[in-house]
């Protein structure tokens, strides 16, 4: 069974921004808010060169990363356009206004 | 108004015990006396009028009426008669016995009874609850003060006609429909009224940011202060409402608030008589609860998990309830909602998912000069979501093929422009349908030009979209003819069309210098009002497009536009240069590559104190520190203010350095004081935002130590005075400055760089160099403004000081203040995530 981690409100998320959230031993998680409130969580690396998704500009379903502006879609973690690689995702559900996230793989195994 | 003489209350009878008549015929009891319970009722007897005894209980003490139909009468376009649905006449005439103003308190499914609130006991053999929903109260401090009300009956309406009656303001907490709804009305009936909303986009579960921004502007212009993004603290007053607070210490003073957050549905009844209640009281696809004798429907019930706020899935459930009564067994299958509404008199239409996603296609279409926003959501050819804003008139077509998820792959191209089109003569191509039309038919509303007038200018040479545009005026106002012009320059030309100028990205249609011109043109100020006045084909444009229009409207507005931090590249949201390991350097400024003891050992602190594994001497003269974390960069930039160091911009697209020699205060060749010049140029030009980072150098003698004739803007001071050299660059394609012209004074210098900077922010294109603008418009353009337009020269330089006046705040210091430290630190870093590993 799944095992939800609250990790804050909506409104703790720039629209069109994102936050990261560090769990001990694991990779940083980006949770991106979109603008119409969608809400998505992602392994805070491109599949590229490792360039922290949080800080990219997002738009419509998709980050653009700040280092080499390839376009991650959000959804899935697939590189668009030409570019070729993938980001994991994490499982990520709103209620109410509370955000919350998949607990890890890892962990999972772990416990 | 008299809302009240059709309805008394009836009293209970004496034995408090309804007997039953000889009529054998099974009971059934409504609870509830709204949309669902009757229409219910009405279904019931279209198929077996004679089946059923009913009885109907009514908390309020009228007859049926129609609760969407509320507003209308608050704003006075309606009375209440107008919007009763069943007069007593119709109980009458089919026998059914109405008990309104007294509510049923009690169940009790053993003896198959209800109990009202007067007292009275009635026997049933089927129990139909249709009890709908409660409006939901924020649990704020002064909910309960006199003066807060919800939106939800007639009683809500005469206490805020009563309110509005006296004048003065109103608070409105909630911006969906409802809440829009309430302060539209009393808006009109004469109140300063205030929309509270939590989210940032109005009725955010209808429409999406860009129509939700439409609203929101067409409602301020009507009057209303909209508050998006605002959460209610307290409601305050002394003995009665008197104002609302919000989070941020904002206090609003107002006679009467509103609550129209939401509704619930309305399950204490069910709830206490012991039926399985989850979100609604949970039936199945005929509208049986949990005991088969009674059955619930409306928006108290719950059906496959899904909970329905809106009236179309009601008339469905009715119908399966019906049907169920009377021995048919369709069954409800649940139901798609769209929403096609008037929101203060704003047409306003949503259907289905239009979140977009994996595999889906926006189709945008936006006209601004009729205020249309379309969006059409098509994912596998199929339509399965649409927001209509302004023009609904195809609502309902594409609400239908959402729902008969008909295939639209033949007529995609076709599908934004309407039924009408899409399916006119069976074209389906759309040059075809552009041939299709007859000669005069309208092709630029804006313009008033027709098809034959454009074909003629074409065939008369005008080969390209501009060349129409400049000729016979097609598409050159709001543009959102251009599609039409480009199929008829298609149609007449084949493949002899001129591709246009190249745009600004794939977003859009139009090029930069386009896009800016109409910034200024129309006065535009935010970028949601330019992507919707100049047709942007995507909701939220791309990272292409958005910091350009950010900066566009910066540099259009100074002191007025609000900076989008969202569409800023991460380095300058960081104030740092992001690196490859995701770390950050950082670039205190040093004035004209002048620094102290003081400023070193700040340096050195913070090196050691941050664990820097590096420290570099940049090309522009100043000290990089590397390798810092974002959660450590206010506490770095506090401590560099500490030593009176601010921002170095080393990050920006905005003035990087001003680099200089030594000059005459020290260098035995030195002509003028190129230092003391250097720091005067840096003070004057820090903070500035450019289409593209800008370096200056003085040199204080030919020698040209400082390399001030591969800088943006670069002087070498001379024995007579200083000459002005501009659009060098040291990058990729190394470029020696033009010399713009020489001037004896150091004032001058300054001067003319201030006006030279403006009208390179001006007019060059975002991510343009000064190199590459200048190679495009040529050096005598430039000359043309700066040197011999003197007057134009003087307007650029009091513009550039202007703006600057607002540009020169130390974005460090606001930020070690405290300022956006959400992006400085982890979502919920009070969180123990050691506690989470142990869980």
């Amino acid at each position: 069974m799944t095992t939800w981690i609250d990790i804050g409100t909506l409104a703790d998320i720039p629209q069109r921004g994102a936050r990261t959230v560090q769990i001990a031993g694991e990779k940083e998680i980006a949770v991106f808010r979109t603008s119409d409130d969608t809400v998505f969580a992602l392994v805070n690396e491109c599949p590229h060169k490792k360039g922290p998704l949080s800080q990219g500009i997002v738009h419509g379903h998709s980050v653009a990363c700040p280092l080499h502006n390839w376009n991650i879609a959000l959804k899935t973690g697939e590189a668009q356009g030409n570019d070729e690689g993938c980001t994991p995702t994490i499982a990520v559900k709103l209620e109410g206004d509370r955000v919350l996230i998949a607990r890890p793989a890892a962990m999972k195994a772990a416990a | 108004m008299d809302f009240q003489n059709n309805a008394e209350p009836e009293t209970a009878n004496e034995e408090n015990i309804f007997v039953p008549s000889e009529d054998v015929r099974e009971h059934l009891v409504v609870v509830g006396n709204g949309m669902a319970g009757c229409r219910a009722v009405e279904e019931l007897l279209a198929r077996d009028a004679g089946r059923y005894r009913v009885t109907i209980f009514g908390a309020e003490p009228y007859v049926n009426y129609n609760r969407i139909m509320l507003s209308p009468v608050l704003a006075g376009e309606k009375s209440f008669d107008d919007i009763v649905i069943n007069s007593r006449e119709w109980y009458d005439e089919n026998g059914i016995e109405l008990i309104a103003g007294d509510p049923v308190t009690a169940v009790d499914r053993t003896a198959k009874t209800v109990t009202s609130q007067s007292g009275r006991t009635v026997g049933y053999d089927k129990l139909l609850i249709a009890t709908g929903s409660d409006p939901f109260i924020i649990p704020v401090p002064g909910k309960d003060l006199p003066g807060v009300i919800s939106f939800r009956d007639m009683k809500d309406v005469d206490t805020m006609l009563e309110a509005a009656g006296k004048g003065g303001s109103a608070v409105v907490i909630g911006g969906g429909l409802l809440g829009l709804e309430a302060a539209h009305g009393l808006t009109l009936r004469g109140m300063k009224v205030t929309v509270i909303h939590l989210m940032d986009t109005l009725m955010e579960r209808q429409l999406d940011e860009a129509a939700g921004w439409l609203l929101k502007s067409a409602l301020e212009g009507r009057g209303q202060t909209i508050l998006t993004g605002a959460n209610t603290e307290a409601i305050y007053g002394d003995g009665k409402v008197e104002g609302v607070r919000l989070k941020d210490g904002t206090e609003i003073p107002a006679s009467l608030v509103v609550m129209a957050v939401g509704i619930r549905p309305s399950t204490a009844l069910a709830r206490e008589a012991g039926l399985e209640v989850n979100r609604g009281i949970k039936v199945d696809d005929h509208m049986v609860t949990s005991d088969p004798d009674v059955l619930a429907v409306g928006e108290c019930v719950e059906h496959d998990g899904n909970v329905y706020g809106l009236v179309a899935p009601l008339w469905d459930m009715c119908r399966s309830l019906a049907d169920g009564l009377t021995d048919q067994h369709t069954g409800y299958k649940g139901s798609v909602t769209s929403t096609k509404l008037k929101v203060a008199g704003l047409d306003v239409f949503s259907a289905g998912d239009f979140s977009g996603g994996e595999g889906c296609e926006d189709i945008v279409l936006r006209d601004a000069s009729r205020g249309v926003y379309k969006r059409v959501v098509v994912k596998d050819d199929k339509v399965i979501g649409a927001v209509l804003y302004g023009d609904t008139a195809d609502g309902g077509w594409y609400f239908d093929m959402l729902k008969r998820e008909e295939d639209v792959g033949e007529i995609r191209d076709l599908l934004i422009f309407g039924q009408a089109f899409a399916s006119g003569g069976g074209a389906l191509d759309p040059k075809a349908a552009v041939a299709a039309l007859s000669d005069d038919a309208e092709i630029c509303g804006c313009n008033g030009v027709s098809k034959g007038q454009v074909v003629a200018c074409i065939e008369k040479g005008a080969c390209s979209l501009d060349a129409v545009r400049g000729t016979c005026k097609a598409s050159a106002s709001c543009g959102s003819c251009t599609g039409l012009v480009e199929n008829l320059l298609a149609v007449v030309l084949g493949d002899d069309v001129q591709s246009g100028p190249k745009t600004m990205c794939k977003c859009t249609s139009f090029g930069h210098d386009d896009v800016r011109r109409e910034i200024v043109a129309q006065n535009m100020r935010s970028i949601p009002e330019v992507m919707q006045k100049l047709h942007w084909s995507t909701p939220d444009g791309c990272s292409s497009c958005r910091p350009a229009l950010n900066y566009y409207l910066l540099c259009a507005l100074p002191g007025e536009y609000v900076d989008d931090q969202q569409s800023r590249f991460v380095n300058e949201r960081m104030h740092a240069n992001i690196q490859k390991d995701g770390t950050y350097s950082v670039v205190p400024r040093m004035w004209g590559g002048l620094t102290n003891p003081k400023e070193l050992r700040a340096i050195a602190d913070v090196v050691e104190k941050y664990d820097a594994p590096m420290v570099k001497v940049t090309g522009g003269q100043r000290l990089d520190i590397f390798g810092i974390k974002k959660e450590d960069l206010p506490a770095v930039w506090a401590d560099l203010n500490a030593a009176g160091m601010v921002s170095g911009h080393a990050y920006g697209k905005s003035l990087r350095t001003v680099k200089t020699c030594v000059g005459s205060e020290w260098c035995r060749f030195g002509t003028q004081d190129s230092t003391g010049l250097g720091v005067k140029t840096e003070r004057m030009t820090w903070g500035s935002w450019m289409p593209h980072k800008f370096k200056i150098a003085v040199s204080g003698c030919p020698r040209n130590c400082a390399e001030a004739t591969i800088k943006d803007f670069g002087v070498v001071c001379v024995d007579s005075g200083y000459e002005l050299h501009v659009g060098g660059n040291g990058g990729i394609h190394l470029r020696a400055t033009d010399l713009l012209c020489k001037v004896a004074t150091e004032q001058e210098a300054l001067d003319y760089c201030a006006a030279f900077t403006q009208l390179y922010r001006e007019e060059a294109r975002y991510l343009e160099r000064t190199a590459p603008w200048i190679e495009r418009v040529g050096v005598e353009y430039v000359k043309q403004r700066i040197v011999e337009d003197e007057a134009g020269r003087e307007e650029l330089r009091a513009r550039f000081l202007y703006s600057q006046s607002f540009s020169q705040d130390d974005p460090w210091a606001q930020r070690a203040a405290g300022a956006e430290s959400e992006l400085h630190q982890h979502l919920d870093a009070s969180m123990p995530f050691g506690a989470i590993a142990a869980e």
